[in-house]
């Protein structure tokens, strides 16, 4: 009943001074919208950097022969010869984190149908595959184990390839030749475009690794294994995991350096994502600070109000008001005026993220914890600054208030 | 004897002013019963605004005893001083003291929002029935820039009776009022004693003392003239003498 009325006071206190009012409110509505929009286009960017990588897929882990630094004169991974199939059946067989694994060789070639040729890079792998690269197929059908085990002379190819060697045909179910040898083609590679650097995902042919080992590159070892861990969290666990199968599979010494490359996406995308973070958190240092003179705003209108008001307060004390009352009364006009600029800021903030999005092309998120933070932390600002001004209003003496002019 | 509303004893009230200290009350004794109207008048400097204080519950006694309606003062603290002027007291001030861009109902209302025990429904029945008593029935809803001086007294009366207080202290009530309209203030002001109300009326105008049943003079902190009056004037009787008014 008692904290009723003082609403209805502090309520009509703030419909008296409408302008007023709203000017002090600018400044939260500012800070609040600031702060939710530059954490949206910073949780934006993060997800947009993140969406791309997942693109990659994000949970692979790939293993190539040879140690990445072993001096100046180091060959490129495909001359090293370390990695066998054995460590492949090994992997898989031990590391209860990964869902798929394939073997992977490759090499470059022409592919040829009739007169159209392109060279492009043949890559020799299992069925599993698709999934660790996160691609669908745009037609046809992905080769099965039985192909594999059979070193079936079949292909997938990506679009470019189609692009360049099937101009206006429908590819799957057609005959092309990779390096003379010939080919049936069985589907077709969903497009994906460029990754992040550059380079083209869809200039390439599929086919069982077994396939490519005997009949094109006549080799016995892998260029690569490629693996994908259960989750992105997991996938640290699987390089150590995979680091130490693979050097008693070596039988490496302690002594000596690791003969071989274990590399999971996530370094990539925690490079990615620091950067980002600190943009966001710059952004959000900058909106934090036009809060806080917002907040300031609030304690420098409510300290004017107090002393404007002087007068009504000796009044009010007269007619019964107590200290807690007039307390009260300007803290609840002070949070008030805080909440209600709250609120509008997030309107606003969501409607310059929508702007933003719309119109600049950015990548924006809004996230939850944003709103409820900047809402919060203006309430409590409302609190913090509306104190110092109701605590100087309630230790007022009602017989110096009343007389004051 | 009626109730005894007021009951001074002995009543002292000193300042220190650095090393000075003033005696601004020197030990007054004095008594109101239900149904008075006092004038309390006093040159400036005559304690008259330290007794209004105390009187009114916003100052506290230095030594000897103040109990309104049977309630000692003395070692009250703020919250139930306070208590004591929402529940006991009206106030009315000299330039009115009411709240700017507020209506005349809403300004009546002010001390009932401070008193939990009364609802909103009776506080709004309560406020429109002191406004009608001061004559102001029609203008409930008018805001103090749309009243003449004297409205907005009447409506400061008003205020002053929707607790219905068991005193009513004026403090220079009729101050900004010119002859005309402080006789009618004064007019009400008897008719409210007529049903029964207590008021203390504080004033340094002797002519409105005239209107008062008893007047009580202070100079330098002592009462030095304390005497029922006899010859009471009718404000109402002395409004229709005054001269016409051109227009």
């Amino acid at each position: 009943m008692r904290i009723l009325n003082l609403l209805k006071i502090a309520f009509k206190a703030i419909v008296l001074n409408k302008m007023r009012t709203l000017l002090t409110m600018l400044g939260i509505i500012i800070g609040v919208a600031s702060v939710i929009a530059m954490l949206a286009i910073g949780e934006g960017s993060k997800a947009s950097i993140r969406e791309t990588i997942s693109a990659m897929g994000s949970n692979m882990v790939t293993v190539r022969p040879g140690a990445d630094d072993r001096g100046p004169a180091r060959g490129s991974g495909g001359d090293v010869q370390t990695l066998i199939y054995k460590d492949y059946e090994k992997i898989k067989e031990e590391v209860s984190l990964i869902n798929y694994i394939t073997p992977v060789v490759n090499g470059g070639g022409q592919v040829i149908n009739g007169s159209n040729n392109w060279p492009s890079t043949i890559y020799g792998v299992n069925p599993d595959y698709l999934n660790i690269k996160v691609v669908g197929l745009q037609s046809g059908s992905m080769f099965t184990d039985a192909e594999v085990q059979s070193a079936s002379k079949v292909v997938l190819l990506g679009q470019t390839v189609v692009d360049n060697v099937f101009p206006d045909e429908e590819p799957v179910g057609k005959m092309i030749r990779f390096n003379n040898i010939p080919f049936k083609v069985i589907g077709v590679l969903e497009e994906k475009g460029e990754n992040t650097f550059g380079q083209d995902q869809d200039d390439v042919v599929i086919a069982p690794y077994t396939t490519v080992q005997k009949r094109i590159l006549a080799i016995d070892y892998l260029n690569q294994i490629m693996a994908s861990a259960v989750s992105e969290d997991d996938a640290s666990e699987v390089v150590e995991q995979v680091t130490e199968i693979l050097r008693s599979q070596h039988k490496l010494l302690d002594s000596e350096d690791d003969d071989f490359t274990v590399r999971s996406m996530e370094e990539l995308i925690s490079t990615f994502s620091s950067t980002s973070e600190m943009l966001t958190i710059l952004l959000v240092a900058v909106a934090s600070i036009s809060l806080l003179i917002g907040g300031i705003g609030i304690m420098n209108i409510m300290y004017v109000s107090v002393k404007e008001r002087t007068k009504e307060i000796g009044l009010r004390m007269a007619v019964g008001g107590k200290g807690s009352d007039i307390l009260m009364q300007f803290l609840i006009e002070a949070i008030l005026i805080s909440i209600t600029g709250g609120l509008l800021g997030v309107l606003l903030g969501l409607t310059a993220t929508v702007f933003i999005e719309n119109f600049l092309h950015w990548p924006t998120s809004v996230a939850l914890y944003s709103i409820i933070v900047s809402f919060a932390v203006c309430a409590i600002t409302g609190i913090f600054f509306g104190w110092y001004p109701a605590k100087k209003a309630a230790a007022l003496d009602p017989i110096t208030a009343l007389r004051y002019e | 004897m009626s109730k005894e509303i007021i009951k001074i004893e002995n009543l002292k009230r000193e300042f220190t002013m650095g090393s000075e200290t003033v005696h601004a009350l020197k030990g007054i004794s004095f008594t109101i019963h239900e149904g008075e109207f006092v004038t309390i008048m006093g040159s400036s400097g005559s304690g008259k605004s330290t007794m209004l204080n105390i009187l009114g519950c916003l100052d506290q006694p230095s030594s000897g005893t103040y109990e309104i309606d049977g309630v000692r003062v003395k070692d009250l603290n703020r919250n139930q001083l306070a208590n004591i002027r929402n529940e006991k007291i009206g106030f009315i001030f000299q330039s009115y003291n009411l709240l700017a861009r507020t209506s005349a109902i809403e300004n009546v209302e002010l001390p009932l929002l401070y008193n939990s025990k009364v609802s909103t429904e009776e506080r709004r029945r309560r406020a429109i029935e002191a406004l009608k008593m001061v004559g102001l029935g029609e203008r409930l809803h008018h805001t103090p820039s749309q009243l003449s001086g004297g409205q907005q007294q009447r409506v400061a009366i008003a205020r002053s009776l929707v607790n219905k207080p068991v005193l009513i202290l004026a403090d220079e009530a009729t101050g900004n009022l010119d002859t005309r309209t402080s006789y009618e203030i004064m007019s009400l002001f008897q008719e409210l004693n007529s049903k029964g109300i207590t008021i203390a009326f504080v004033t340094h105008e002797p002519d409105i003392a005239v209107f008062s049943n008893r007047t009580v003079i202070l100079k330098d902190g002592n009462i030095i003239q304390d005497k029922i009056n006899s010859n009471i004037q009718s404000a109402a009787q002395q409004l229709a003498n005054l001269p016409k008014e051109d227009h």
